[in-house]
């Protein structure tokens, strides 16, 4: 592994944190640093006002029951990082299982069942299963994560999850010391997903993502299985899915039907079909262009044919204080 | 034939209309550039296509119905390039040309496109009678060029499919088979299917 040393005079003006991105972040580092600790409010307050005009489709029993204790605003974004509505969030996605256009989603995940659900967790683990999504949460409490979400096409939204941290399932599933990797699995479920029946696609269904341990172990990633207040519309990623912010969005699969604990590096969607384009890492890196557009800038969405919202992309989403310490002495450009 | 024309005008203008109406109501999502950046796209490509139909057709029917819109959906299809080209320029790039020089190098596509873009813009300035009489045999050469741009403009599209070749091939499929048709063997085979009654005025003929 090639390490990289720089020298301190290297450290460019670029690099020195605006004040307003330094508050803001201590408010976000006290968020995580308060995970669990918050008074759990009830959704009456904050969360109804927030999301008023939301619709709030049908509430399984699991979700309903723990909506009451949730943990809201455990984690807040950035103070120029302004919710993006709802409308925008759940008609403008890839879920490339439901078709490449940013609407097919919303059109066709209505046709996927999600009750019942269950997640097979097997692999190196000490107590693999089937649970279905009441299981899977278990005593956890639901806890609001706002984060940025970069996707890899140079857009990104900023969604106000509710999950769970995905360190707490792994551990009740006892990994063994040979747990190196996660790989998670979307649903393959052609009779309801017309992107799995298609003759020309490239992805090698089901969809599958992995990440590292320490990545999945990481407080910032969740497993999520609602937004703005309610349950996951389909076209989200319903019942549950994975929330990785520092990396490229595709990396939170949506969806998941299985988590699998696994010694070696799982071969992931992407890097498969483009090994040159998609890395294993995918982390939001300014610095890394994709090969066919720059990864320098980002569009915050919504915008409008008066103002592309072009913004600065951070590296690692602007997660950096919290993950970079996972790469440390790592060449990211070599492991993109 | 005077309605007809107008009907097609008419039709081809729609979808711009359409589009236009999502986007102030603010029905076209939460990117309207991008939004209307493709569907400019994709509708150029199918102008493209169609106007290339219409040679096969006429000669599959002999109705010169299809012969008199030729001009007019070459024209469209230029039109249509031109607000792709124009709504890149300014909902995507924000008219920020310093982008560009880096955008051009990072996406060769672009270059592609607008090396097809450049000789529509070709055929729709000498797409008059003047410019015909004025290039002679040339003028036919010239308007070979669509064969070119056609090819371009597939590439252009194949070069930014991520996930699902299936539209793409759609496309490319539609224009094999409409180059296929401008094999000589199967053009000439194409015009005996309703031969040509008595000995009228020739009809014109078209490559
Ligand atoms: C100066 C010329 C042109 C420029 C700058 C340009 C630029 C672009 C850009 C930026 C995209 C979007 C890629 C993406 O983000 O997915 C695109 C896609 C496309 N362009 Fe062009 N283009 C040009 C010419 C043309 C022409 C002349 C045609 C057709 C006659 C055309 C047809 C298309 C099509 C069909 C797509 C794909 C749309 C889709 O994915 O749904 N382009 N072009």
């Amino acid at each position: 592994m090639l390490i990289r040393t720089r020298k301190p005079h290297h450290i460019g003006e670029n690099e020195v944190t605006p004040e307003s991105v330094y508050y803001a972040r201590r408010r976000f580092m006290a968020g995580v640093a308060g995970l669990g600790m918050a008074a759990a409010l009830p959704r009456g307050a904050w969360a109804a006002s927030q999301y008023d005009d939301v619709e709030q489709g049908s509430h399984p029993d699991w979700f309903a029951s723990r909506l009451e204790n949730a943990n809201w605003q455990a984690v807040t974004a950035g103070d120029n990082d302004k919710l993006t509505p709802f409308n925008d969030a759940t008609h403008y996605n890839n879920f490339f299982e439901f078709g490449t256009s940013k609407d097919d989603p919303y059109k066709h995940a209505g046709a996927m069942t999600t009750e019942p659900w269950t997640i097979e967790i097997d692999g190196e683990v000490a107590r693999p299963g089937t649970l279905d999504v009441d299981q899977l949460l278990g005593e956890q409490q639901l806890e609001e994560r706002i984060y940025r979400l970069r996707c890899v096409e140079a857009w990104s939204m900023v969604i106000p999850w509710l999950g769970v941290p995905l360190s707490e399932i792994i551990k009740r599933a006892e990994p063994t010391s040979d747990a190196k990797f996660v790989r998670f699995q979307t649903l393959m479920r052609p009779e309801e997903m017309p992107g799995q029946r298609s003759r020309f696609g490239l992805i090698d269904w089901p969809y599958q993502e992995g990440l590292r341990m320490d990545e999945a172990m990481h407080p910032l990633t969740i497993l999520s299985v609602g937004m703005y207040g309610r349950v996951l519309p389909n076209q989200n990623g319903a019942p549950v899915r994975l929330v990785v912010p520092w990396k490229y969005g595709f990396k939170s699969i949506k969806s998941i039907v299985r988590i699998s604990l696994v010694k070696e590096q799982p071969t992931t969607a992407w890097p498969t079909i483009n090994a040159n384009e998609y890395g294993f890492y995918s982390n939001v890196n300014p610095d890394v262009d994709h090969p066919r557009w720059s990864q320098a800038r980002e569009r915050r969405l919504p915008n409008s044919l008066f103002s592309t919202n072009m913004i600065d992309t951070q590296m690692f989403n602007g997660y950096g204080d919290e993950v970079a310490s996972l790469y440390k002495g790592m060449d990211l450009r070599k492991y993109f | 034939m005077r309605l007809w024309r107008c009907a097609v005008f008419v039709a081809a203008l729609l979808p711009f209309l359409w589009w236009a109406f999502q986007v102030a109501a603010g029905q076209a999502g939460p990117e309207p550039g991008q939004y209307l950046l493709l569907n400019f796209g994709q509708c150029a490509l199918i102008l493209l296509l169609l106007t290339l139909s219409l040679t096969p057709l006429m000669k599959l029917t002999r109705w010169k119905g299809f012969a008199v819109i030729r001009r007019q959906l070459g024209l469209w299809t230029f039109s249509y390039g031109v607000l792709h080209l124009t709504s890149y320029l300014l909902f995507i790039l924000g008219l920020d040309f310093s982008a560009l020089g880096a955008d051009l190098q990072r996406r060769p596509y672009i270059m592609v496109g607008f090396a097809a873009l450049l000789m529509l813009l070709a055929l729709a300035v000498t797409s008059n009678r003047y410019s015909m009489k004025q290039l002679g045999k040339r003028w036919k050469f010239l308007h070979r060029l669509v064969y070119i741009a056609l090819a371009l403009v597939l590439l252009h599209f194949f070069w930014v499919v991520r996930a699902d070749m299936g539209q793409w091939s759609a496309y490319a499929f539609a224009g094999a088979v409409l180059m296929l048709l401008r094999i000589p063997v199967v053009s000439r085979a194409l015009g005996r299917v309703r031969p040509r009654r008595g000995s009228g005025p020739k009809a014109p003929r078209f490559s």
